[in-house]
């Protein structure tokens, strides 16, 4: 069970971002404790995408707090975010098909033995670290090119984790992913968290969410729409959350299913 | 030398241990069921995996794979090679005589120089059209400062190779960071430098320059390694052997120290067994006409430099990384602009050293320097010897190869007494065989899923 500690390892408060015209995220408030997984949820464009860019460093926000660890930050470039220990994985993976694996994760941080890169430790420690995290993949010198899907994706989440950051963000990780590398990844979050790492997990699938996730944060229109525990939250009331509470899509097709039934 | 991928790879077909490239049984990771984390590990073994037996018959399944796979490396080079050879041969019984043979080695170094940066920027999956050009400007400006304007060959030399280099990121600068292409840059480099060159030379047309001292006479016909002493090439070829044979068993032990897969001991002699005899032979041929010209050693140390440079350091993994994913390269934080424009740099830089070489041969800046097929020599250099033109795989020994065979066929048709246009169809036609095979076996290995 998640055993939440006191101060959260990342807080945003009160944090809005406008893209010209376009009020992506207002006032938007996020905590997420070591070891805790978070489901970030809402429609298409609700702002999620926006808001884990953010905290990556990719935009700037306009106004608001974020609080790392409880100690005010300003996050304005991916090398701020990186420097606090924040390691994302966003969807259009970007690897370099033509390096191997190891060259994949140690890329921009390779060791250097005497200026030299340490191709005998990298490999070790990739090794290790694909093991721990019980990564099946047939080498770790084989080209990315020849890896399926759901091992690249693997891949990224493991280079991700050669920096030992201490917040994980995961952007949408299993939408393009079969059955089988779809639980291989949910696994992986598993095993973040059981690292003691804080995860934000971004998905359209609440199977998924209600699979993995400590908490579920809905944006609806780049507002908060509310917070709830996974546990005791049922799926409807996610979805509604999602999708406005009153008025939309599903609960007028509940209604009209009881009138139907009336009828 | 460049195959840093390794050789396990899926087959439906297929079922066995696995193991990785370089020939050891990599044992698998044991992970336990996802479904009862209590359970005992067990050992997965992808059984979709290919093994490589043990032995002689391993090695000869592997490379039946590999070639299928579009892995081709470096065969296509030495088959052509080894045809070459032959049919020159059976035409004029001098072409393999030591003397031809010293021949090529000394004319092929400075199109290589050129071939070494042009590799370089294939890595990038761009192309420098203006290589020709460059070195041509740089011979001239050699020539102009060093016999017009009286100032020391040396600083001569270095002030051409430095405006090589500048000139080269200049171009760089051009396609990295106003985003004109790499290959409409070069084009107009291609042209406008010539034009610089051509200026320089003014009605003069020609500037002799003495080859009695200094990196002319360095790079000229009649400058030999420890000055023809028999033993300077052998020296040569036990020095590439030894290197070979430390970092072989360097490597071993450290990859055994740290437990992860090594070479076996017996392919490491294999391999450093066919590398001493090719040396050795080279060495005692060379010895047989005259020694190793300074020139050929000065490329061949290049080489050795610049392929330690690509693949050991930090500076060549950016570079193959943005060859491989510009987008992947810019979130690792390389900075992409910087790895475009010192490639370009470096490539000036050569060019403008091979337009020292091309001034040794001749002893002179002329109009024609770099000029005619110069540059398509130098490109067919490096994609014959393996570099793909699509970026992100190669080696700097592709230019080495690479002019062997451009070379060869350059001496063997002078030799028969061709004409020039008999030489531009046949290095065309050469050419266009390269870049076929190159893009037949990028198609393959997209088959195979390594591409
Ligand atoms: N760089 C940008 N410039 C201008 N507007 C932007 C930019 N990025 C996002 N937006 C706008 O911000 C809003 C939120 O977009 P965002 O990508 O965060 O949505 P999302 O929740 O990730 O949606 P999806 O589920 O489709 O990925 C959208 O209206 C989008 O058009
Ligand atoms: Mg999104």
């Amino acid at each position: 069970m998640v055993h939440v500690s006191a101060t959260p390892v990342l807080a945003l408060r009160g944090v809005s971002k406008r893209f010209g015209a376009v009020q992506a995220l207002t006032d938007v408030d996020l905590e997420v404790h070591a070891g805790e997984v978070v489901a970030l949820v809402g429609d298409n464009g609700a702002g999620k995408s926006t808001l884990v860019k953010t905290i990556a460093g990719v935009h700037p926000i306009d106004d608001g707090v974020i609080e790392w660890q409880g100690n005010p930050v300003k996050i304005n470039k991916p090398h701020d975010a990186q420097g606090l220990g924040v390691a994302t994985v966003y969807q259009d993976l970007a690897l370099c098909d033509n390096l191997d694996v190891v060259g994949n994760l140690y890329l921009g941080r390779e060791l250097l033995h005497r200026g030299v890169i340490d191709e005998v430790t990298m490999e070790k420690n990739s090794r290790e670290l694909l093991s721990t995290l019980s990564i099946r993949i047939p080498s770790v010198r084989i080209p990315i090119a020849s890896l399926s899907g759901g091992q690249r994706q693997v891949v990224a989440i493991a280079r991700a984790l050669i920096g030992d950051p201490k917040l994980v963000i995961l952007d949408e990780p299993t939408a393009a992913l079969g059955v089988e590398q779809t639980a291989q990844v949910l696994d992986l979050v598993e095993r973040l968290r059981e690292r003691d790492l804080a995860v934000i997990l971004i998905s359209h699938n609440m199977a998924d969410v209600k699979a993995v996730a400590d908490t579920v944060a809905v944006l609806r229109l780049g507002k908060n729409n509310g917070s709830f525990p996974v546990k005791d939250t049922s799926h409807e009331e996610i979805i509604a959350a999602i999708t406005g509470a009153t008025d939309n899509a599903v609960t007028r097709r509940a209604e009209r299913r009881t009138t139907e039934a009336a009828k | 030398m460049s195959d840093t991928s390794k050789t396990v790879k899926s087959d439906p077909a297929t079922t066995g241990k696995v193991t990785d490239g370089e020939g050891v049984v990599e044992e698998q990771d044991t992970v336990a069921p996802a479904d009862d984390p209590t359970a005992a590990p067990v050992t997965v073994v992808d059984p979709r995996l290919l093994v490589r037996e043990e032995g002689l018959k391993g090695y000869v399944t592997e490379f039946k794979r590999k070639v299928k796979g579009g892995e081709l490396g470096s065969l296509p080079v030495v088959i052509g090679l080894i045809v070459i050879w032959t049919i020159f041969q059976f035409q004029n019984d001098r072409f393999l005589s030591a003397d031809n043979l010293s021949q090529i080695s000394y004319f092929l170094s400075a199109t290589g120089m050129l071939a070494i940066g042009l590799v370089f920027v294939l890595l990038l999956g761009e192309i420098d059209l203006s290589v020709g050009s460059v070195s041509g400007l740089a011979s001239t400006l050699f020539a102009v400062l060093a016999v017009n304007q009286g100032v020391s060959a040396w600083l001569a030399l270095a002030l051409a190779v430095l405006t090589g280099i500048a000139i080269g990121a200049l171009h760089g600068w051009f396609f990295a960071k106003v985003g004109v292409p790499a290959f409409v840059v070069t084009l107009a480099g291609f042209l406008g430098w010539n034009g610089v060159m051509l200026w320089l030379l003014g009605d003069s047309g020609t500037i002799n320059i003495p080859s009695d001292e200094g990196p002319v006479r360095l790079l000229g016909q009649s400058s030999f390694f420890m000055d023809q002493a028999i033993i300077g090439a052998y020296i040569l070829a036990g020095l590439a052997v030894t290197l070979s044979l430390v970092g072989n068993f360097g490597e071993q032990r450290r990859r055994r120290a740290a437990g992860v897969p090594f070479r076996p001991t017996s392919e490491i002699l294999l391999r450093v067994g066919a590398l001493a005899l090719a040396s050795f032979a080279a060495a005692a041929v060379l010895n047989n006409a005259s020694g190793v010209s300074n020139a050929l050693v000065i490329f061949l140390a290049a080489l050795v430099i610049v392929d330690f440079v690509l693949r050991r350091t930090t500076y060549g993994r950016q570079v193959f990384a943005v060859g491989g994913g510009i987008e992947a390269a810019r979130r690792a934080g390389i900075n992409v602009p910087m790895v475009r424009i010192t490639v370009f740099a470096i490539s000036g830089g050569f060019a403008a050293v091979g337009g020292m070489f091309f001034a040794g041969q001749t002893a002179s800046a002329t109009l024609s320097a770099g000029g005619g097929n110069t540059l398509m020599l130098a490109i067919a250099a490096a994609v014959i010897g393996g570099t793909s033109l699509f970026g992100g795989r190669g080696s700097v020994w592709s230019a080495l190869l690479g002019m062997l065979v451009i070379q060869s066929i350059q001496t063997g048709l002078n030799l028969l007494n061709m004409n020039t246009s008999i030489q531009y169809m046949i290095t065309g036609a050469v050419l266009l065989g390269a870049v076929v095979i190159d893009s037949v076996s990028r198609k393959s290995q997209k088959a195979a899923g390594r591409a």
